[in-house]
């Protein structure tokens, strides 16, 4: 425990073990199945939040197009229950039975030979997690090797976004087009529609995405992280100092695209469909809301924001149907007015003030050594990237190995 | 609630009023709370609806907010006028309508989430909803796992048949057939030019006009092209239009790409007087935004115009503008959406029941002769038996009726020959 602690730090396990009762006790406790299905598919949007933390926070990289790598792993996983859902009985009906029902509408007559291979589960795992970490790859090797970032980078991924949304929508024949993938039902015979698998799949989520929250902070934590932070605040002496920039960039972004595709692929099994609208740039931007909202420093803060914007989103829109966007703007205006660095800095600003207050009381525990590093950190997570020098003791030590 | 309030404006009367209060009581009590003593809760709702022996819950999805707003507003108006109007005359069994509204924000996956919402936590006994073909089948598996029952009001592209919906506007052929064959017999067109969004209801369409062009009618389709959602360049479509010169554009724009796409053939020089154009997908709303001055002299194949003389759709129109204002227009989807909750009411009274396996199974002949369109009875594909008509787009942004078909027209959802 006391391992675990010194790993983590003090406020990360306060806030990663809140997040563990939230989701793991008090949600599936407290809340009927409907409900928890809801919570389940937040929770995938979670895993782009995540990878937004590691992409933007750390990385430093601002990607508007994350919703591409989460529709490409929720298509993956959706090819996979969609030949499952057209076996040649329940699609009788067709002119062409036994492909899906929207290549039959748009006169495919048989399933072309890039879809074959969806029939088999574990080459749609293997794919909705290497298709969108290859894209990913392609994207960022091409821009990062030729020192494309900041704004225009921010710009490429919109466009890719655009890009791929018109070519799922004019493919109709083959995607499905504005309508996407629905009605998915079984996997492997497993009837996913019922209330005992979408138990199971809201904890396989939950557990899925703990691992992910571990395997970041693992990266965060290891001398990559360090590295990603200062490449994020001083790029040029990271370079100076002899790494290459750029792979360290483009493996952060395919980090988070795999985590999005993870997301993709629990969303189209918890939800029971998959669409072009995941895809494009508003989704992609609301992504990012997602992890401006809890903090973009923070992984658990980004779980929390996802959260917390979408309870907003179903609460407002189900009480005020006609108002529920202005109340929605609302909300985003407020915390980024109120608290710049999202949930994760009310936390980091007000309460752990308290929480050090109250334990500077118990004698028994040394507050010092996790109060050190958690506010170096936070000071880092404020100052952005025109501060000389640099504020970060682990960045900074490399400045004077350079000089 | 309205008890407490009841008694406590007697209290407050005199016993002079009181006693003729009295005497009024059974004129406006008696029908609703006899009916609704016939029909005892437990009997009629054995599925733990949203059924009380005062009011019965009703739900309703459609986009309140994002690009199809502009297009499901009048929808949203239809049903609830309908359902005042049903609840004026006493409500369902003896039960006034109470509307849980939601909003699908034009987003399919809002519209999955709602739906599923409306079912399983407020078990809604039924829903009025939906508008685009994506949006229903984003909710269709929904409405079949959780056994609830949708009146979809948008004419569609058919292909689909489900225990669950009650498809109040035309599936494709009861749209597409009729127009056609009046070009050819009226017209004498032979040649046609296809046009259409890119999405499933024209893809659809036009597949079917191409094969009834083509094997019925032995005429030529001389082009067929679609451009995406929301398109608004149209010149090079124009240019393709003045090369082929088809005897008959047959057009499936929908949404916003209308405005661009008529504007820029008047632009060009293309008006009535030169090419004959046969849409189904103009209605007076879509006009509001065209504007008919734009598109004057062009026909449209429906089944609901505005303009229709006959008294149930001079009554409709009047309570509709009486509530909404005199500047709205009513289309034809709108039209079928008011529908809904009349064609609702008449199964749920001749199942006697609010039970969805019981009203799934009564809905087959169920007639409404009340409705604006005329008469319409529900086919046993759960589709109406309706009319066509042809209406020719006047300046104001109304129709004039040229032609209708002489009898209903059966709903076929699964066209044989046309697949």
């Amino acid at each position: 425990m006391t391992k675990l602690r010194h790993w983590l730090g003090t406020s990360d396990l306060a806030g990663i073990a809140l997040l563990a009762l939230l989701v793991f006790v008090v949600m599936p406790l407290s809340t009927d199945i409907f409900r928890l299905n809801l919570i389940g598919k937040y929770l995938t949007y979670a895993f782009v939040a995540v990878g937004l933390v590691m992409l933007w926070g750390y990385g430093g990289i601002l990607s508007l197009g994350q919703g591409v790598f989460f529709g490409l792993g929720g298509y993956c996983m959706a090819m996979f229950l969609k030949l499952e859902a057209s076996d040649p009985i329940s699609t009788k009906i067709q002119s062409t039975p036994g492909i899906p029902d929207f290549m039959d509408w748009n006169q495919i007559t048989a399933l072309p030979t890039w879809w074959e291979p969806f029939r088999h589960l574990p080459f749609a795992i293997l794919a909705l997690l290497v298709i969108p970490t290859l894209l990913a790859f392609i994207v960022g090797f091409a821009m990062f090797k030729r020192r494309v970032g900041g704004v225009y980078f921010a710009i490429i991924t919109q466009a890719v976004a655009l890009i791929l949304t018109v070519l799922i929508i004019g493919q109709q024949g083959y995607t499905g087009g504005v309508n996407g993938m629905t009605d998915l039902k079984t996997m492997l015979g497993w009837d996913i529609r019922t209330d005992s698998a979408r138990y199971i799949l809201y904890f396989v989520n939950a557990i899925l995405l703990f691992a992910a929250i571990f395997a970041c902070r693992a990266i965060q934590k290891s001398k990559l992280g360090t590295l990603m932070l200062a490449m994020r605040d001083k790029e040029d002496r990271v370079r100076f100092s002899g790494y290459d920039v750029a792979n360290f960039k483009v493996f952060v972004f395919c980090l988070a695209a795999m985590l999005c595709g993870i997301g993709g692929a629990m969303f189209s099994l918890q939800v029971g469909f998959m669409s072009p609208s995941f895809v494009g740039i508003v989704p992609s931007i609301e992504m990012v809301i997602f992890a401006a909202v809890g903090g973009r420093m923070s992984l658990v803060g980004a779980v929390f924001g996802t959260l917390l914007v979408n309870f907003g989103k179903t609460y407002f829109s189900e009480s005020f149907p006609q108002l529920w966007l202005f109340l929605m703007a609302a909300l985003f205006i407020g915390v980024v007015m109120a608290f710049p660095n999202g949930l994760a800095g009310l936390f980091e600003d007000y309460v752990k003030p308290w929480l050090l207050r109250t334990r500077a009381k118990q004698p028994d525990v040394p507050p010092a050594e996790p109060v050190v590093e958690e506010t170096t950190r936070s000071v880092a997570s404020r100052t952005g990237d025109s501060v000389e020098p640099l504020p970060a003791p682990t960045a900074g030590r490399l400045g004077p190995a350079v000089a | 609630m309205s008890t407490n309030d009841d008694r406590k404006g007697l209290q407050s009367l005199s016993r002079r009023q009181f006693s003729m209060g009295l005497a009024a009581l059974p004129l406006i009590g008696m029908p609703g709370l006899s009916m609704a003593a016939k029909y005892p809760t437990a009997q009629v709702n054995t599925t733990k609806l949203a059924v009380t022996d005062t009011e019965v819950i009703v739900g309703q999805l459609h986009s309140a907010t994002g690009t199809m707003a502009i297009s499901e507003t009048g929808s949203i108006q239809a049903e609830r006028l309908a359902i005042e109007q049903i609840n004026a005359m006493g409500g369902v069994l003896g039960r006034q309508i109470k509307i849980i509204q939601e909003d699908g924000a034009s987003d399919w996956p809002t519209f999955a989430e709602k739906s599923k919402k409306l079912l399983v936590n407020d078990r809604v006994a039924a829903v009025f909803g939906c508008w685009t073909s994506a949006s229903r089948k984003a909710v269709l598996p929904i409405f079949e796992k959780e056994n609830g029952m949708l009146y979809y009001p948008t004419f569609y592209e058919g292909l689909e048949q489900s225990k669950n919906v009650i498809y109040t506007g035309q599936e494709a052929t009861q749209q597409i057939i009729y127009g056609l064959d009046w070009v050819a017999k009226e017209k004498k067109a032979k040649t046609f030019f296809l046009i259409g969004s890119d999405y499933i209801w024209p893809r659809t369409s036009n597949k079917i006009a191409r094969k009834h062009i083509e094997n019925f009618q032995k005429g030529k389709v001389v082009g067929e092209e679609y451009y995406p959602l929301g398109h608004t360049n149209f010149n090079s479509l124009i240019n393709k239009i003045k090369i082929a010169k088809p005897d008959c554009v047959y057009a499936i724009v929908v949404g916003g790409s209308n405005v661009a796409f008529y504007k820029q053939l008047k632009a060009a020089g293309i008006t009535a007087d030169k090419q004959l154009i046969l849409t189904i997908s103009v209605t007076e709303d879509e006009l509001l935004g065209i504007g008919g001055e734009n598109c004057n002299g062009f026909y449209a194949c429906m089944k609901y115009f505005q303009s229709l003389d006959n008294p149930n759709n001079k009554k409709f129109v009047e309570a509709f503008k009486a509530k909404y204002g005199a500047k709205e227009v009513i289309g034809d989807v709108t039209q079928a959406a008011y529908l809904g909750p009349w064609i609702w009411k008449a199964t749920v009274e001749k199942a006697g029941s609010f039970d969805i396996d019981k009203i799934a199974a009564a809905s087959a002949g169920i007639e409404l002769k009340t409705a604006p369109e005329g008469y319409v009875k529900v086919h046993e594909n759960h589709h109406l038996w309706s009319k066509a008509r042809i209406g020719q787009i006047q300046t104001d942004g109304q129709f004039k009726l040229i032609a209708e078909s002489p009898n209903l027209i059966e709903p076929n959802p699964f066209p044989k020959g046309y697949q």
